[in-house]
């Protein structure tokens, strides 16, 4: 229950890891106990990037009592910039920097009904939470949506645990989630914890707002990965700098603006705190808006973009190269 | 061969506190809905108060944005607190409800609600894992709002660590040195005492004294019953221990050879000895006591009396900790010993030892005796 602590980095040793789900590994990791993970907690690995580095955050799935034994799933994603595909090339014995359990996503034990609800990957933050509601004897539902049976890691176990408490949707079955009807079914005292693709959650925000649902009790963690728009290569100019630069499809505005000599303030870098943004000048595309810190309407308005997760789409059916002129405000 | 734990643990100076627990907070009149009040337990700073319903809450005491002090906030409608220095507002769940400067509110933006339960006229709060705040397991303080007891009591900011206080009530024959001249007498100390583990995990300590003169405590008391009374009583200590750090303890005095070492009381006065200990750091503490009696209930002056000697009573003892803290501080070198009398209070720590194993943080792991 304890908030945002810093990172604390230390060698992990990967003990297992096994097929879960088409293009998802469960993988355990020992590391020095640090207490038992809370529900909602994630852990930082480092993942080698060409020559370099970089930081993935993985969401907890199942942690043992004292927290030496952290489990985690990863999804293979097809434009992974390769730290997707490191995690699934793990295997046991293999070591990696990880830090201990991180919490910025957690859940209330009190409130008098709950609804978790998980696209896809995003079961990993939400299992743990389920299991502890049961445990507590909480009211609860587990809305787990996805794609086909084969890509949804889990569903056995959580049918087997929570029983008549999952809701399964799957596309393929002919069994989607209606998001209309999930939020009208929610009454004010229910809190929603949500964890998935952008889509789902930004139907999952504009039900919420539309319903006048006390916006503290909506819930949701993103990792800033995931768009409107699969990334593509676009241009960004900032003329006040005479700065061009291509961000390339496995970057980010701001590393890509960074890397060009700019000195840009950021603090999140998931789209959440508003310190990155600059204001757009000109676009050329469409504006795929990641982040969570301008509300819908200030989307709509394009005037500003969080440039740490946030990217310019080709627009449908024009063949111009996208690119955007942004200005330092 | 049985590997016996070293005790060098269980005698530590300065013992760690459990925090899967429940621990007195306050007083149930403290937290109102007026206003904030700012209360550390177990090292984690709270901001107290009451929703408009009455609901009592305690955040954790840091702005999620830049850890200012909640405690300086004000109460906004009936739920919310806004921090004082950027406004940022949270609701009695700990979440934040607003932002300053921006239409949004961050997702990750929330401070810890610890649970809290109201129940014998304290509040208390579980500073642990919140998965296993169990209303149930608040220590048994019945007395303090049972309509067959009546009494007072008051709250001591002791500069010293929590077990320093359970091993002051677990061992009552200070009572002849501390506290002389209310009551302490020289039959503390040559009377026998049992101490016994109860099957509920609980810890007596029980000591009779037969036909013994009333220190001036007990005299006034019994006469307040039986105006008349002159002459020898029997005079009994009970102490019941609840983890991990409330202890509650029978009293009372009966005419002497009357039956109240078998059960009956009626020609006595009994009271209750109220103490719940709540740890605020390592080297200090909130000792919340109560004077409970089940005689003269609608006696106000006997409430307000009894308040008040106990008052006096205790400040003795709070020197004599305060002291004793500061002599453990000058000694870092200089360990602990134990007499037979600390039988109470070492049941007491080898308890509160396993609650911490149990939490992952005990003092130090089983060491095996070599074998012969």
């Amino acid at each position: 229950m304890t908030t945002q602590s810093l990172p604390d980095w230390a060698t992990g040793r990967v003990l297992a890891s096994t097929a879960v789900a088409r293009d998802v590994r469960r993988i355990t990791i020992a590391r020095p106990p640090r207490g038992r993970a809370a529900p909602g907690t994630h852990v930082d690995v480092r993942v080698p990037l060409g020559d370099a580095t970089d930081v993935r955050s993985y969401s907890v799935v199942e942690s043992d009592d004292d927290g030496g034994q952290i489990t985690i799933s990863v999804l293979r994603v097809p434009q992974s910039r390769g730290g997707s595909a490191f995690m699934h090339d793990l295997a046991a014995g293999d070591e990696l920097a990880v830090t201990q359990p991180l919490q910025n996503f957690p859940l209330r034990v009190g409130a008098p009904r709950y609804v978790l609800l998980a696209g896809g990957i995003g079961i990993t933050a939400v299992a743990e939470m389920a299991r502890v509601l049961r445990h507590v004897g909480a009211d609860y539902t587990l809305v787990y949506v996805g794609r086909s049976r084969e890509r949804m890691a889990y569903v056995v176990e959580l049918a087997e645990l929570h029983g008549d408490r999952l809701v399964l949707h799957v596309d393929a079955e002919g069994t989607p989630l209606d998001v209309a009807g999930l939020v009208r079914s929610v009454d004010p005292q229910t809190e929603l914890y949500m964890c998935g693709p952008i889509r789902l959650m930004d139907a999952v925000r504009r039900g919420w707002q539309d319903s006048g649902l006390p916006p503290a009790n909506l819930r949701y963690e993103t990792f800033g990965s995931s768009g409107w728009f699969e990334p593509e290569e676009f241009v960004a100019r900032i003329p006040q700098r005479q700065v061009e630069t291509t961000v390339r499809t496995d970057e980010t505005l701001l590393e890509a603006l960074t890397r060009a000599g700019v000195d840009l303030m950021y603090d999140c870098r998931k789209g959440e705190c508003g310190l990155c943004l600059l204001d757009v000048s000109c676009v050329d595309g469409t504006l795929d808006h990641r982040d969570v810190f301008l509300s819908t309407d200030q989307q709509a308005s394009g005037r500003s973009l969080a440039t740490c997760v946030s990217r310019v789409a080709t627009r449908a059916g024009s063949g111009v190269r996208p690119a955007v002129s942004l200005t330092i405000p | 061969m049985v590997d016996l734990m070293s005790s060098g643990s269980v005698t530590a100076k300065l013992f760690p506190h459990p925090l899967n627990a429940w621990y007195a907070v306050a007083w149930d009149h403290e937290v109102t809905s007026k206003g904030l009040l700012a209360r550390t337990v177990a090292g984690k700073p709270m901001a107290l108060y009451r929703t408009g319903d009455g609901r009592p809450v305690a955040l954790s005491d840091a702005c999620w944005h830049r850890l200012a002090p909640l405690s300086m906030g004000t109460l906004v409608g009936s739920d919310e607190v806004q921090c004082p220095y950027h406004g940022l507002r949270y609701n009695s769940a700990g979440r934040c409800t607003s932002m300053p400067a921006q239409e949004t509110v961050n997702p990750s933006a929330m401070v810890p609600s610890y649970p809290v339960v109201e129940r014998y006229r304290y509040l208390w709060v579980w500073p642990g894992d919140i998965t296993l705040a169990d209303p149930d397991l608040v220590p048994d303080m019945h007395q303090m709002d049972d309509p067959t007891w009546a009494g007072d009591g008051l709250t001591i900011h002791a500069p010293c660590n929590y077990q320093l206080i359970l091993d002051n009530l677990m061992d009552l024959t200070h009572e002849e040195f501390v506290h002389g001249s209310s009551i302490g007498q020289d039959e503390l100390s040559e009377s026998a005492f049992h101490t016994r583990v109860e099957d509920d995990g609980s810890v007596t300590v029980e000591r009779w004294m037969l036909d013994v003169m009333p220190p001036p405590f007990w005299r006034k008391n019994i006469r307040d019953r039986f105006p008349d009374f002159d002459g020898p009583v029997d005079r009994w200590q009970i102490i019941h221990y609840y983890a991990p750090s409330t202890i509650c303890i029978d009293v009372g005095v009966a005419r002497a050879g009357t039956g109240a070492p078998q059960g009956d009381r009626s020609q006595g006065v009994n009271g209750y000895v109220m103490n719940t200990i709540t740890p605020e750091t390592d080297r200090s503490s909130h000792y919340f006591w109560a004077f409970m009696r089940n005689y003269r209930l609608d006696s106000q002056l006997i409430t307000t009396q009894l308040r008040e000697g106990v008052r006096n009573v205790f400040a003795e003892d709070e020197a004599m900790l305060a002291a004793q803290q500061a002599a453990i501080d000058a000694n870092p070198d200089h360990e602990f010993y134990s007499l037979n009398i600390d039988a109470g209070g070492m049941w007491v720590r080898r308890i509160l030892d396993r609650m911490l194993d149990a939490e992952g943080r005990a003092l130090a792991g089983p060491v095996s005796e070599p074998a012969r």
